[in-house]
C-alpha cells in the first residue's frame, strides 16, 4: 500500500498550476486527495507530477453571484456543510454533505475533487446532476463551462479536458419557496450508497409547483435526472409522484457488482426518489387530501 | 526529495522526504511515534487518525508534503501539556474505565476522533458520537463501550472545573 514515486509542486495561482498540466501529460490534480490517494496507494493511478492546488487562495472561495452560488475547487466538504450561504440558497447540497463519507474525510475532501473524481456513488455529482450545477475548467488561459447534466459520462469518467484544471462549480440558487429531500441507502455510515436520490421542488409565489428536479445516483455508471415533467400539471399527490417515478425510472440504466443486483438497486432508488420528493413537498405545504 | 517541517505534539520536525511518503508514515518512521497505528493504509479503517491543525483526519490519505508548516497532534500528544505530563486526557481515562478497547488497535483513532468532537460538541447526542466514530472500524467490535466511554469523557469535561484541549495544559481555571 505505498504510492509509485512521483514529483509534486505546490502551485501559488491557478495559472501556475494551468503550465504545470501542460508540461506533463501524466500530471494530476490533487486537491483534499480522499479519493486520489487511495488511488494512489493501490496503484490504480500512477501519476509522474502531482500538482496540489490546496495553496492557491482563490479556489477556496464561495461566491453569491444574482443566478448561482460558485464553490471554488478547494472548498472542503466540512466547510461547504457548515456554510450559512449553501444551508440558505443550496439546501439540497447541505441535506447530501451529511451522507458523504464521514467527518475526517470531509474535513480534508473537496466539493470540486468529488465532482471531478466521479464515484457513479458520489452524493455531490448527484446534487450537481439534479441541480443542473455549472462546472467550470481552466484550460490554459480560457475557460471552459460544463453542464452537470452532460459532465458524467461512466464510472470515474468525464467529459473534462484532460489538461484542464476544475475551478469551481456554480449551484443554482433555490427559489424563495423551496423544499428539498435527499436519501440512500448503504450497507453501513459513510460506506458507499447502494441507492440515493436527490429532488428539489421550486415553488412560485402562489404555492404551484415552477420546477421539479429528481436525480438518482449509485444505481448505474454515472447519477442521472429523472424526467418528472409530468408532475407539474398534478397537486403533487402520493399516487401521482409513485405513478410518474415509477415510468421515469424504467429509462434508467443500471448495473449489477457484488453488492447489490441492478433490480434491487432500481425498485430502491424509485422508492427513495418518491421519499425524497414526498419530503421536498411536505417541507412547503402539507400533503394534499386524496 | 522535498523538506519539510511539521509540529508533532509541539515539537518541529524537519526532514526531506519523497512526496509519496504519507503523513502516517511520517509520523511513524520519521518522528518516530509508532502510537498512530497503520491498518489498511487506504483510507476505510480509520487506525491512523490523528488531529491536523484541530481537524481529526485520516494521516494515511494526507501526504506529508501537504502537511508541511501545519500542527499535528497524535495519540501520544493528547495527555496533559502535549503528552509530556505522564498523565492520560480525560477521553482517554474514560476510555479504560469504560473498557472502551479490547485488542487495542483501533483504540488511538477512537481516541483522537472523540477528542475532535468534544472540542467542538461539548454535549454530544449518541447519535452525534455514533456519527464522529462512523468511520473508524474497530474489528473487535466493541462499539457500544467506546460510545459508553465517550459519553463518559463528554459528561466528566462537562463538569469540570478547568478547561482545555487536547495536549493543552490542563492548568487553566474556568473563571
Amino acid at each position: 500500500m505505498k504510492p509509485v514515486n512521483f514529483d509534486y509542486e505546490r502551485p501559488r495561482t491557478i495559472d501556475e498550476a494551468c503550465e504545470l498540466l501542460a508540461s506533463n501529460s501524466n500530471a494530476r490534480i490533487l486537491a483534499g486527495g480522499q479519493s486520489l490517494i487511495p488511488m494512489l496507494s493501490m496503484r490504480l493511478s500512477r501519476p509522474s507530477l502531482l500538482i496540489d492546488i490546496a495553496h492557491i487562495k482563490d479556489l477556496s472561495e464561495i461566491v453569491a453571484t444574482d443566478t448561482h452560488i460558485e464553490i471554488g475547487a478547494m472548498v472542503r466538504q466540512a466547510v461547504a456543510k457548515n456554510a450559512k450561504m449553501i444551508q440558505e440558497y443550496i439546501p439540497l447540497l447541505s441535506k447530501a454533505l451529511h451522507h458523504v463519507g464521514h467527518p475526517p474525510t470531509r474535513a480534508r475532501g473537496t466539493i470540486g475533487g468529488s465532482i471531478a473524481h466521479a464515484d457513479p456513488s458520489a452524493e455531490i455529482a448527484l446534487v450537481a446532476v439534479t441541480l443542473g450545477a455549472e462546472i467550470t475548467y481552466r484550460v490554459g488561459d480560457d475557460d471552459h463551462m460544463f453542464d452537470a447534466t452532460e459532465f458524467f459520462i461512466g464510472p470515474m469518467l468525464t467529459v473534462a479536458p484532460p489538461d484542464g484544471c476544475l475551478v469551481k462549480v456554480g449551484f443554482p440558487k433555490t427559489s424563495k419557496i423551496c423544499g428539498t429531500g435527499f436519501y440512500e441507502v448503504a450497507p453501513r455510515r459513510s460506506d458507499y450508497a447502494l441507492a440515493s436520490a436527490a429532488a428539489q421542488i421550486n415553488f412560485d409565489s402562489k404555492g404551484a409547483a415552477k420546477t421539479i428536479r429528481v436525480g438518482v445516483g449509485s444505481i448505474g455508471d454515472f447519477p442521472e435526472r429523472l424526467d418528472v415533467d409530468h408532475l407539474l400539471n398534478t397537486d403533487l399527490n402520493d399516487e401521482s409522484i409513485i405513478a410518474t417515478v415509477k415510468t421515469a425510472i424504467t429509462e434508467i440504466e443500471t448495473v449489477d457488482d457484488l453488492h447489490a443486483s441492478a433490480e434491487y438497486r432500481k425498485r430502491v432508488a424509485a422508492h427513495l426518489a418518491v421519499k425524497a420528493l414526498q419530503t421536498a413537498r411536505d417541507e412547503v405545504r402539507e400533503a394534499p387530501a386524496k | 526529495m522535498i523538506q519539510v517541517s511539521i509540529e508533532v505534539n509541539g515539537k518541529t520536525v524537519t526532514a526531506e522526504v519523497e512526496p509519496r511518503l504519507t503523513l502516517l508514515d511520517f509520523i511513524r518512521d520519521v518522528a518516530g511515534l509508532k502510537g498512530t497505528h497503520a491498518g489498511c493504509e487506504h483510507g476505510v479503517c480509520g487506525a491512523c487518525t490523528v488531529l491536523v491543525e484541530g481537524n481529526a483526519i485520516r494521516s494515511c490519505l494526507v501526504l506529508a508534503v501537504q502537511a508541511d508548516e501545519q500542527e499535528v497532534i497524535s495519540i501520544e500528544g493528547v495527555g496533559g501539556d502535549l503528552g509530556r505530563s505522564g498523565e492520560l486526557s480525560i477521553v482517554q481515562d474514560a476510555f479504560c474505565e469504560a473498557h472502551g478497547l479490547q485488542c487495542g488497535y483501533c483504540t488511538p483513532g477512537m481516541v483522537l476522533v472523540a477528542e475532535a468532537l468534544l472540542a467542538d460538541t461539548p454535549n454530544p447526542t449518541e447519535g452525534d458520537i455514533r456519527e464522529a466514530i462512523s468511520g473508524n472500524i474497530c474489528r473487535c467490535t466493541g462499539y457500544v463501550q467506546i460510545v459508553e466511554a465517550v459519553m463518559l469523557a463528554a459528561d466528566r469535561l462537562a463538569n469540570r472545573n478547568y478547561k482545555s484541549k487536547p495536549g493543552q495544559p490542563s492548568d487553566q481555571t474556568l473563571g
